[in-house]
């Protein structure tokens, strides 16, 4: 019987590490596929082809690096602003926090769309042109509940002795923050940098109301579709998920250091 | 019956060579005074206890002294300096804190040498200083481990070189030995002494124990409601407390009624001597009966009970007490009145 419950322990665990690992694998083995035709979906043969000029497609990669930026500024904007959130909600006695707390994680069950006209409106109504600028301020604010509540969470785990201490050693309050705090919170900040980077990266619906004349990856690929799937979209993709599984390896160490 | 220097009776008065020197603080926490109208002098070199009840207002005096908190009234000197207001990175003093409270993400060796730095001292100063402290706590071989790698006797040993590296005016330790287990906290409690004699620095101790505060301190202080109960050595108060509360926090005590007004005579539980005969001339005594018999080991503790319900105890060792003592049985307890000491302030 208990052969038995850890056999299908066993098989679940591998069905539902299957599923979540299923298209990642496709991604990577069908920038490796040599497609007939305009649409990579359907396995051809193998070929280096692609990766040979990985930026050969040039619409495709100003889509990409559009994005990139967009959300590598969007993920650091959030995380400074969300950090300060985190910092005076978990220290500093602020009145009503608990209400400022909920705030924080109302806007995640709200629907996306909803968001998104709301910001058209917003920016129409107050006159903004919607281009980089409008585009970076939607992606943070998006971001920022996300990246607030992870890094409170971790300083919720964090002992405000330890800051005391190096203040009693030394240290004044701005040098203890920077020499036992930072350093103590980065796979926190790491963390929430990179779940606001891929929130942002793949986000589709804000973009599409508050971009203007930008072209951002998701926009781009949306438009694409309809034309063709070449395979330089699965090898940037690759090359995404290997940096962000890179820097997944450099959290981890630090991590376990912890406790 | 004091024939100590008047210093050591608790005096108050300030000194220029005083180390540390509260006078008349009071800090508040809304309503309720966590400590009120205290004033306290250390000297120099001295091993001082603070002692009292949880929420007594020691660790307040504490977070007074190292910066972290304010008084609402009242001066605190370190070194002869008004440094009430000053930030905590800017005073003499150093702090073991009650957790330890080491960087888990520095080894041993970064964690020592955190104050130093933050001195910015030349590296070579910096390596003699950290190597010099390891030696002194014995720690020398783990200065590469990280804090979880450690035991809890060694964590306490790394507190204590991280805050005896700056050579502080004081070190302030509060409740260091709390969390580690009987046998290693009587270890670290002569280790602590050690260390202070080798270092010579002012140690200002902050416990609950009286066993600790007894045996490490040159002078200690109960506080006791955010008040200043006595100051004195550990003999004099143990032997001369002036009120019931200092008679009771430091030793099982047997406090008995004299006079119409309310009087209390202190009599310490070792100073009975429990026989079947009666008090012989210079001596004092009472008929009571034995309600019961701890075995402790080295002594036996005897709780008994007078004709007029007045519970008594008495500590011996099994040797000295009388043969086939048994609940029940009836005997004389006795004393030398010149052991007994008539405390001054009545039980509240």
């Amino acid at each position: 019987m208990n052969r038995l419950g850890s056999l299908a322990l066993g098989v679940w665990s591998a069905l539902a590490y299957g599923l979540l690992y299923a298209p990642v694998v496709v991604t990577v083995l069908f920038s490796f596929n040599a497609p007939r035709g305009r649409f990579n979906l359907v396995w051809q043969g193998f070929t280096l082809e692609n990766w040979r000029h990985p930026l050969r497609d040039a619409a495709l990669t100003e889509a990409f690096f559009t994005s990139l930026g967009l959300a590598v500024a969007a993920a650091l904007l959030a995380v400074l602003l969300g950090g300060l959130m985190a910092l005076a909600l978990g220290r500093a006695r602020v009145r009503g926090s608990r209400s400022i707390e909920l705030l924080l994680a109302l806007p995640l069950t709200n629907p996306e769309i909803v968001l998104a006209t709301a910001l058209l409106n917003l920016f129409v109504g107050i006159d903004l042109p919607r281009g980089p600028l409008t585009l970076l301020l939607s992606h943070s604010l998006f971001c920022l509940s996300y990246a607030a509540l992870i890094l409170k969470a971790r300083l919720a785990g964090f002992d405000p002795t330890l800051e005391l201490a190096a203040q009693d050693l030394g240290a004044p309050p701005l040098a203890a923050f920077r020499r036992v705090t930072l350093p103590l919170l980065a796979p926190g900040i790491l963390a929430a940098t990179l779940l606001c980077f891929s929130l942002s990266f793949d986000d589709y619906v804000v973009s599409s109301f508050t971009a203007g004349e930008i072209v951002t990856l998701p926009l781009y690929l949306a438009g694409a579709f309809q034309r063709e799937i070449s395979p330089q979209i699965q090898v940037l993709s690759t090359l995404v998920l290997l940096v962000s599984a890179a820097l997944l390896v450099l959290a981890t160490p630090s991590r376990q250091s912890r406790s | 019956m004091l024939t100590e220097p008047a210093r050591e009776n608790g005096s108050i008065e300030a000194l220029p060579s005083d180390v540390i020197a509260l006078r008349n603080v009071s800090r508040r926490y809304g309503d309720a005074a966590a400590i009120e109208d205290l004033s306290l002098s250390i000297a120099a070199g001295e091993f001082f206890s603070l002692l009292g009840p949880s929420g007594c207002g020691k660790t307040t005096t504490l977070r007074l002294i190292a910066g972290f908190d304010r008084p609402q009234a009242g001066r605190i000197l370190l070194q002869g300096r008004d440094l009430t207001e000053a930030p905590p990175h800017r005073r003499p003093v150093n702090l073991v804190f009650q957790n330890y409270a080491l960087f888990p993400h520095l080894s041993v060796w970064d964690n020592v040498a955190f104050g130093p730095r933050s001195q910015r001292l030349t590296e070579p100063e910096i390596r003699r200083r950290v190597g010099e402290v390891l030696e002194v706590v014995r720690l020398p071989e783990l200065a590469r481990r990280r804090p979880h790698q450690l035991s809890g006797g060694q964590q306490q040993r790394v507190a204590l070189a991280r805050a005896l590296v700056n050579a502080p005016a004081a070190l302030l330790l509060d409740e260091p030995l709390a969390a580690l287990d009987p046998d290693l906290r009587r270890t670290m409690r002569s280790e602590l002494k050690r260390i202070q004699r080798e270092v010579g620095i002012t140690f200002l101790l902050v416990t609950h124990d009286r066993e600790e505060a007894l045996s490490l301190s040159d002078r200690l202080a109960v506080l006791h409601g955010g008040r200043l109960e006595q100051v004195g050595t550990p003999r004099q108060l143990y032997d001369h407390p002036r009120s019931a509360v200092v008679a009771t926090f430091l030793g099982a005590a047997n406090l008995l009624p004299e006079g119409a007004a309310g009087g209390l005579r202190l009599l310490r539980p070792e100073r009975l001597r429990l026989s079947a005969s009666p008090p012989t001339e210079g001596e004092r005594g009472l008929r009571a009966r034995v309600r019961e018999l701890a075995f402790q080991g080295a002594t036996v503790e005897v709780r008994l009970c007078c004709a007029d319900d007045l519970p008594l105890i008495a500590i011996d060792t099994s040797a000295a007490l009388p043969e086939n003592l048994r609940i029940g049985t009836e005997l004389w307890c006795r004393w030398d009145p010149a052991d007994s000491h008539l405390l001054e302030a009545s039980l509240p």
